[in-house]
């Protein structure tokens, strides 16, 4: 799937060659910031999802919002395609460069702006990453909710790009649910403000467009985001059960009794045994499936919701209950959580996380069937799941080494897609599209569908340079896969006048 | 119960045939809201959405809700509350009874807004039909779903200049176990602002704070330990503080807007503004609610221009949100390349601009 990139002096459009474009940029960045050598450029050719290699025409890394606005200036001119890259974590080859292309790297735009503890706001450059905004609001009691697991390093621009979610979600919503405004800069270059400090403006909601939109609608190079006073307490319930379906009625139960649990996450027998293995946090290794409940706000709130949740565990036949007594606990029952999907990698050479979402009822259903596709692909599948909002990562084991066994995993990969779809659920929830889930788009929606993806692209970007080729697939590649045989009829799927039905 | 989406298809089909534009009207509680020009009055047929209605799914353990546009408030409050469930977003009818549809077409939300989110927040899924007459589906019924571009979403505040809205999937949130309302002597608005923005620092569980006539009003929800140590910790610290009845209309009567303050047909001015920002006209009749983010202001001595002057660059916009003159423009200038998104967006799905020209801008 490696390919350098080949077009150092001509493209086929006229636009200029690497080095002619190398000197045009020089003339504004750093020229060690404007990176032309493939060695290089080599860090920059993938993102997290490192199975999807490209290099690019050229590396830039602007230092300011203008030298950015003047890049857009310059490709847009001369039709050349443009990848905007935070850090690079995402997970569906979102940021992965264009042979022919300018990779934007926005890490250079690195400042925290402005924090407004009153206001309860952070004003943050695109390249600021996510964990450094909790820690610059910490003085001031308060904290960025959304938490992706590879907030350490991810940037709040690829946080908007890719509306990240994290373990806290469902009860302090998706990165679109606190952002307040960005600047944008749209594929000519124009400034556009979105947002700002109030809760809503007038006008279509650009915004929640914006958040998601995988870099292709524009570049942000300023965010406004929402920040929550820190809960005075938390804690965690850890339950195990002896069979995924009483875990799953257990989470059920939690929610009837009028309970919001801040995270609610269920790792299955393979995911329990190698994250204890990994970080000895203390999980009982015999269970099938676990709980992880966390109950955060005033002491009070806390030590009420703490009891009643432990008692719904064990009406529902947890096998055991653990209640975290104080933080030195709580971060150890996380750790196994938080570190699973390096524990994963520990028992297998590779391993490819999937992203589905699923009504929860489903969960018991879905996990059986996986099992079966997992004998049938020889191929082994744990599984993390964010419990409360029917997000599931399973993790296909395998080992890139071996011939034709990555092929074989993108095939159970897509099956599983599939089966989200057909049960109602979706095709991602928070790790995005890009190259990687762009074939299973035409599973999820119908051509009308796309075509009115399209259409907005087409608003904002109608030569289709930012980004191509990512996020919304072209309709006749969708045809070709669904004749495949990958066309799954979603239940209860409307139809246009002239729609065009999945077999 | 009644499925019309065939019907809707067939008349957005022969309006484009003949070129005439169509005035969409769910259970018609927000006839005033927007623009009362050209296209809603003189141009635009009707097209109604009320008996498209019914609530398609509802399940509890889920937290998620379906129903046809035209489905009532009260109908879906009614069924949510068997289960001890509510919209969070708790979302306005205006005296009448607003449709679930035109409550995200009109992003209406009430008091709890800035704490538990709005109906833009809960929407999770939708379908449309566009100007083409297709049948759209986004989203969906489960929390997290980032496959494709968020047209669930768009659609709210969007005033059904994109499409005509025939289902919602919307998050729906358990009761509160515990709920109690407090009022506090606060002779200045500036005061009362600089209260609840130092309140909203804090780890309460605060649900609603507004400010109007020197009182302060705050209401705490949830679990009634945490109802009961905040409000008893908000006593010790201001003096004068009592708590209102358990059945107290206050609330209610903020989000229908039928308080005295709203009563009169004086121009009633819509401030969307970071909540900290400091108190303008002092001495007019205002009343500020969402925690200082939502702020009123009755007056007939301003103009849209003159009051959107008057919020500082970024940190927020002001509406003519009902009554005044609604013939000229309602909300807030746009800067150019702002405007001209909006008009390739708005072409991108109703490329014949049938659906309620000019209801929001002349311009759109």
């Amino acid at each position: 799937m490696h390919t350098d990139g080949s077009s150092s002096t001509t493209s086929p459009t006229g636009a200029p060659g690497r080095a002619e474009l190398a000197a045009i940029f020089s003339e504004f960045i750093d020229p060690a910031f404007v990176i032309a050598d493939p060695e290089t450029q080599r860090p920059y050719e993938c993102d997290g999802l490192s199975m999807y290699c490209q290099q690019p025409l050229l590396v830039v890394l602007p230092e300011t919002a203008a030298q950015v606005q003047r890049v857009l200036h310059i490709c847009h001119q001369r039709h050349i395609p443009v990848v905007a890259r935070g850090a690079g974590t995402g997970l569906s080859a979102g940021a992965m460069p264009h042979p022919d292309g300018v990779l934007l790297s926005l890490a250079r735009l690195n400042r925290i702006l402005e924090i407004d503890p009153e206001a309860r706001t952070a004003r943050l450059q695109p390249g600021v990453r996510n964990l450094s905004i909790s820690e610059a609001a910490a003085p001031f009691g308060l904290y960025y909710a959304p938490d992706p697991s590879s907030q350490i390093a991810c940037t709040i621009a690829g946080n908007v790009a890719e509306n990240s979610g994290g373990v806290h979600c469902l009860k302090y919503g998706l990165t679109v649910h606190n952002v307040l405004g960005v600047e944008l800069l749209t594929v000519a270059g124009e400034s556009i403000r979105l947002g700002g400090e109030a809760l809503d403006s007038a006008g279509f909601d650009l915004l929640a467009l914006v958040n998601g939109s995988e870099g292709l609608l524009g570049v942000v190079t300023e965010i406004t985001v929402k920040l929550l006073p820190a809960p005075a307490q938390a804690r965690l319930v850890m339950a195990a059960f002896d069979t995924v379906q009483a875990a799953g009625n257990a989470v059920g139960a939690v929610i009837a009794q009028g309970i919001i649990p801040a995270g609610l996450e269920m790792m299955d027998r393979h995911a329990i045994v190698a994250a204890e293995a990994f970080c000895q946090a203390g999980y009982p290794t015999d269970a099938n499936a676990l709980l992880l409940c966390e109950l955060d706000g005033s002491a009070e709130e806390v030590a009420e919701y703490a009891l009643l949740v432990e008692q719904i565990f064990q009406q529902q036949g947890a096998t055991s209950v653990r209640v975290s007594r104080d933080e030195a606990e709580r971060a150890l029952l996380w750790k196994g959580r938080k570190s699973a999907f390096p524990a994963v990698g520990r028992i297998s050479p590779d391993y490819y996380c999937m992203d589905g979402t699923i009504p929860r009822g489903q969960l018991a259903y879905v996990l059986e069937e996986m099992e079966k596709m997992s004998q049938s692909y020889g191929l082994r599948v744990a599984n993390v799941f964010h419990a409360g909002d029917g997000n599931l990562h399973p993790l296909i084991l395998f080992d890139a080494s071996v011939p034709g066994e990555f092929t074989r995993t993108e095939q159970f990969g897509a099956e599983i897609l599939a089966l989200c779809v057909k049960v109602g659920g979706c095709i991602t929830g928070e790790h995005g599209v890009g190259v990687e889930k762009i074939r299973q788009m035409a599973v999820q929606f119908s051509d009308l569908e796309l075509a009115q993806f399209h259409a907005i692209k087409a608003a904002f970007d109608p030569a289709g340079t930012l980004n191509p080729g990512k996020g919304v697939p072209l309709l006749k590649h969708c045809q070709e896969y669904r004749a495949l045989g990958h066309g799954t009829e979603p239940n209860d799927r409307p139809t246009g006048n002239s729609a065009v039905r999945h077999r | 119960m009644a499925d019309i989406t065939a019907q809707l298809v067939e008349q957005v089909n022969t309006a484009r045939t003949e070129g005439k534009s169509l005035n969409i009207v769910g259970r018609g509680s927000k006839a005033f809201y927007g623009r009362h020009a050209d296209g809603r009055h003189a141009r635009g047929e009707a097209i109604a959405v009320a008996a498209h209605q019914g609530i398609v799914s509802y399940q509890p353990q889920e937290l998620v809700l379906t129903a046809r546009a035209g489905t009532s408030l009260a109908e879906i409050n009614a069924v949510l509350q068997e289960q001890g469930q509510m919209l969070s977003f708790e979302p306005p009818g205006f005296g009448a009874d607003a449709s679930i549809g035109g409550t995200l077409a009109c992003n209406q939300s009430g008091p709890s807004r800035p704490w538990r989110g709005s109906v833009r927040d809960m929407v999770l899924g939708l379908r449309l039909i566009n100007g083409n007459g297709e049948q759209l589906r986004f989203g969906g019924q489960v929390m997290k779903n980032v496959a494709g571009y968020d047209v669930s979403r768009l659609q709210a505040g969007a005033m059904g200049c994109l499409g005509i809205i025939t289902e919602v999937s919307i998050k729906v949130m358990p009761r509160p176990a515990a709920s109690l309302s407090l009022v506090s002597e606060c002779d200045s608005a500036q005061r009362g602002i600089e209260i609840i923005n130092r309140l909203s620092c804090r780890s309460l569980p605060l649900t609603g704070a507004c400010w109007l006539q020197g009182k302060l009003y705050l209401r705490f929800a949830g679990a009634a330990a945490a109802v009961e140590s905040a409000a008893t910790g908000i006593c010790r610290d201001y003096p004068g503080t009592s708590s209102l009845p358990a059945d107290n209309r206050f609330w209610s009567q903020l989000r229908e807007q039928q308080l005295e303050f709203f009563s009169g047909d004086s121009p009633l001015w819509r401030f969307s503004v970071g909540s900290s920002l400091s108190h303008l006209l002092p001495g007019a009749d205002w009343l500020i609610d969402w925690g200082g983010a939502q702020r009123w202001l009755r007056s007939a001595d301003h103009s849209l221009q003159s009051l959107n002057e008057l919020v500082p660059a970024g940190r927020g916009e002001v509406c003519g949100f009902r009554h005044g003159d609604r013939s000229g423009e309602v909300f807030p200038p746009m800067a150019a390349p702002l405007q001209a998104l909006h008009q390739r967006l708005k072409a991108a799905f109703d490329p014949a601009r049938l659906f309620n020209p000019g209801r929001m801008y002349a311009w759109l």
